[in-house]
């Protein structure tokens, strides 16, 4: 299934600085980290829950971030780690949150989840497939009624292209021209279920033009390229064109969640698409072109490795919300708004 | 100011209308968006008007889509807007439940209380014009369930005039159940009328044998029965309870504690209703002064069937509310 390199992929690809290739390159070094030290942690039984891993599809929210602005949105699904650390919540918040410390981002109320952060404008981690797409599009209208030129990224997995949510806001998206990126993360797999097993028409592309939205799919495993489609898009959503949907095709290398023993899948696939590993592709490419060296890579990982051992620190010595504040934050403290 | 207060008569739509038209004016913050809310002047033409006077940017045609819809006001309500969102009728609300309850009521406790959701929703609830079964539920009950939403329920001009106000400076979200048998209501409405609280039952009637607990739909009826009653000698009080969440418990166990016996009456089924939740909160909070069981006049176990003379009989009427308070305080007449 892997889309084969071609020359005309060389050839789109847009040329990087060094400095912001790197950048490309850290940001996806810290989810990855992050997550590998989340998967420990697991199984150390210090995060419970839910644990949804988005090891192998890093360079979908490292490249797409980047075309964001610190006044748009953000709405994200259950498997957002990624999305949060590189849309700027500090990973010792990330980490206090999946400890369930009132550190956390979400106060320990959320989970891994439920990753919230009010000075990111990033709106969850929600949990419902397709659940937060009808939330995008109100921002979006909020945005437009307001008379501001702001984007919300809405990224949402394949899964939830089946779901009525999913429809119903593509279409209102398009019919009052909000301005929405839509960013399906196809993985192929909802849970356990193939895309092909699930849609009559797999390419979600066309789902989007049916509804009269500009749509195109993107190697979801090239972060230069993810990025160069999340810049397009997000600039004619920005000038009010209304919503773009982009198809970063990517995969997933772990399990579902922790409990998945993935039945559905063989060996070999997973095996197939590491090969095309977004981090260990686009390092071999910098070296290759000459701006990135060994040296500069264990600098890299030692800063990222620093960063993640501080936010195990912080968890670690976070607190607990006292269990008389159970009930605190189902209504608002204050009465007026 | 004068010995007469001025009043105007209308009906409880254009109380309702009114509330809409005052919150439009006073915050630009302020749309409505619904399906036929605009060109066609909403279904049960609450809107009619609304959309010549705001033009479409306010008042907003939605495709039939309640889940986008409903998502989109409280995606709206965290960008800074404080939409009204109008759905037909609470059966078609459970097309976007997903929204009502798992973002809606969820999102500031999920959040750690970092994103409020400043969201109204109104809908039409309840039954007595022969739609049957997919257009006359009373859901209002179960979406009292819910923690992170208020429910309300007007049952007089004066709530549908003064709830809305209230309602949009809410910073949380707030659900307003309409009974359809109301909007043609008419009556006095002060000429001022103008926001109310949305916290406190109120008695509508005073009474000394008997607390009648109603609200909404139900409560012409539990008025009529205590009037009735009266005439047979039996003094009942009549507690509009006006918000189902959060329950004024208070209002329910101050007026059962003077009279001594209750009966609720609810336009929902009795099976896990609110009507069991006021029983409950009684029996916790005031069982040592109860002269007798409580006791509830609900709706019948049945979908609502579309027949007007099984409608009638499915539904809580006034004579049964008399037969039921009769059988606990005894004859008196």
């Amino acid at each position: 299934m892997a889309a084969p390199r071609s020359r005309a992929d060389d050839e789109l690809r847009p040329r990087l600085k060094r400095e912001h290739a790197l950048e490309l390159l850290r940001q996806m070094l810290r989810i990855r980290r992050l997550e590998e030290k989340c998967a420990e942690l697991y199984s150390a039984a210090k995060i419970r829950g839910f644990l949804h891993l988005y090891i192998g599809e890093e360079a979908v929210a490292a490249g797409a971030m980047q075309a964001l602005e610190a006044d748009d949105a953000i709405v994200a699904t259950y498997r957002e780690h990624g999305h949060a650390l590189v849309r700027g919540i500090p990973a010792e918040k990330i980490m206090a949150e999946l400890y369930g410390k009132q550190e956390g981002c979400s106060r320990g109320r959320g989970g891994s989840m439920h990753l919230f952060d009010a000075a990111t404008r990033f709106y969850g981690g929600n949990a419902i497939v397709g659940g937060g797409l009808p939330v995008a599009i109100g921002l979006a209208l909020a945005d437009k009624l307001q008379r501001r030129a702001r984007v919300t990224a809405c990224f949402f997995g394949e899964g939830a292209v089946a779901e009525g949510e999913f429809h119903e806001s593509m279409n209102l998206a398009a019919l009052w021209k909000l301005p929405v990126l839509f960013c399906c993360e196809n993985n192929l797999y909802a849970m356990g279920t193939a895309l092909k097993r699930s849609e009559s028409e797999i390419d979600l592309c066309l789902k989007a033009t049916s509804y009269e939205m500009p749509a195109w799919p993107v190697d979801g495993m090239d972060v230069a390229m993810c990025e160069a489609a999340a810049r397009r898009a997000a600039l004619a959503v920005r000038s009010g064109e209304g919503p773009c949907f982009l198809e970063f095709r990517t995969y997933r290398f772990r399990a579902h969640s922790m409990y998945d023993p993935q039945l559905y899948r063989t060996k070999a696939e997973v095996e197939e698409w590491k090969k095309r590993d977004p981090i260990e592709t686009f390092e071999a490419r910098l070296k290759e072109q000459g701006l990135l060296n060994d040296a500069e890579v264990t600098a890299i990982e030692a800063a990222v490795a620093d960063e993640i051992a501080k936010a195990v620190e912080f968890a670690e010595a976070g607190t607990w919300e006292p269990v008389e504040s159970l009930t605190r934050f189902v209504y608002s403290d204050r009465t007026q708004p | 100011m004068s010995a007469q207060a001025k009043t105007v008569r209308m009906t409880y739509r254009e109380a309702m209308r009114q509330a809409m038209r005052d919150a439009l004016r006073r915050d630009p913050r302020v749309f409505l968006m619904g399906e036929d809310v605009g060109r066609y002047g909403g279904c049960f033409a609450v809107s009619k008007g609304l959309l010549e006077e705001f033009g479409p940017a306010r008042i907003r045609d939605t495709p039939l889509s309640e889940s986008a819809f409903v998502g989109a006001g409280i995606g709206a309500a965290m960008g800074g807007m404080r939409p009204i969102v109008e759905i037909m009728t609470v059966n078609f609300s459970l097309l976007a439940l997903d929204q009502i309850v798992n973002n809606a009521a969820a999102i500031l406790f999920m959040s750690g209380g970092q994103f409020n959701v400043p969201l109204v929703i109104r809908m039409t609830t309840g039954a007595g014009r022969q739609l049957a079964a997919q257009h006359s539920h009373s859901l209002e009950g179960w979406y009292a369930h819910i923690p992170g939403i208020k429910v309300l329920a007007p049952a007089t001009l004066e709530d549908a005039r003064g709830m809305l106000w209230t309602a949009l400076e809410d910073p949380d979200p707030v659900l307003i159940f309409e009974h359809g048998s109301l909007y043609n209501m008419e009556g006095e409405l002060a000429a001022d009328a103008g926001a109310v609280d949305i916290d406190k039952a109120v008695l509508r009637r005073s009474g000394s044998d008997v607390s009648l607990i109603t609200y909404g739909g139900t409560l012409g009826k539990t008025l009529a029965a205590a009037e009735e009653l009266a005439g047979a000698g039996i003094s009942a009080e009549v507690v509009d309870l006006r918000t189902l969440r959060p329950l004024d418990t208070a209002t329910i166990l101050d007026s059962v504690t003077r009279t001594h016996r209750a009966v609720i009456v609810d336009e929902g089924w009795r099976s896990g209703s609110i009507a069991a939740e006021i029983s409950a909160r009684i029996m916790e909070g005031a069982f040592y002064e109860l002269d007798a069981p409580v006791a509830r006049v609900c709706t019948a176990e049945a979908p609502m069937p579309y027949a007007k003379h099984l409608e009638d009989a499915a539904l809580p009427q006034a004579p049964a509310i008399v037969e039921c308070v009769r059988a606990m305080v005894g004859n008196r007449g």
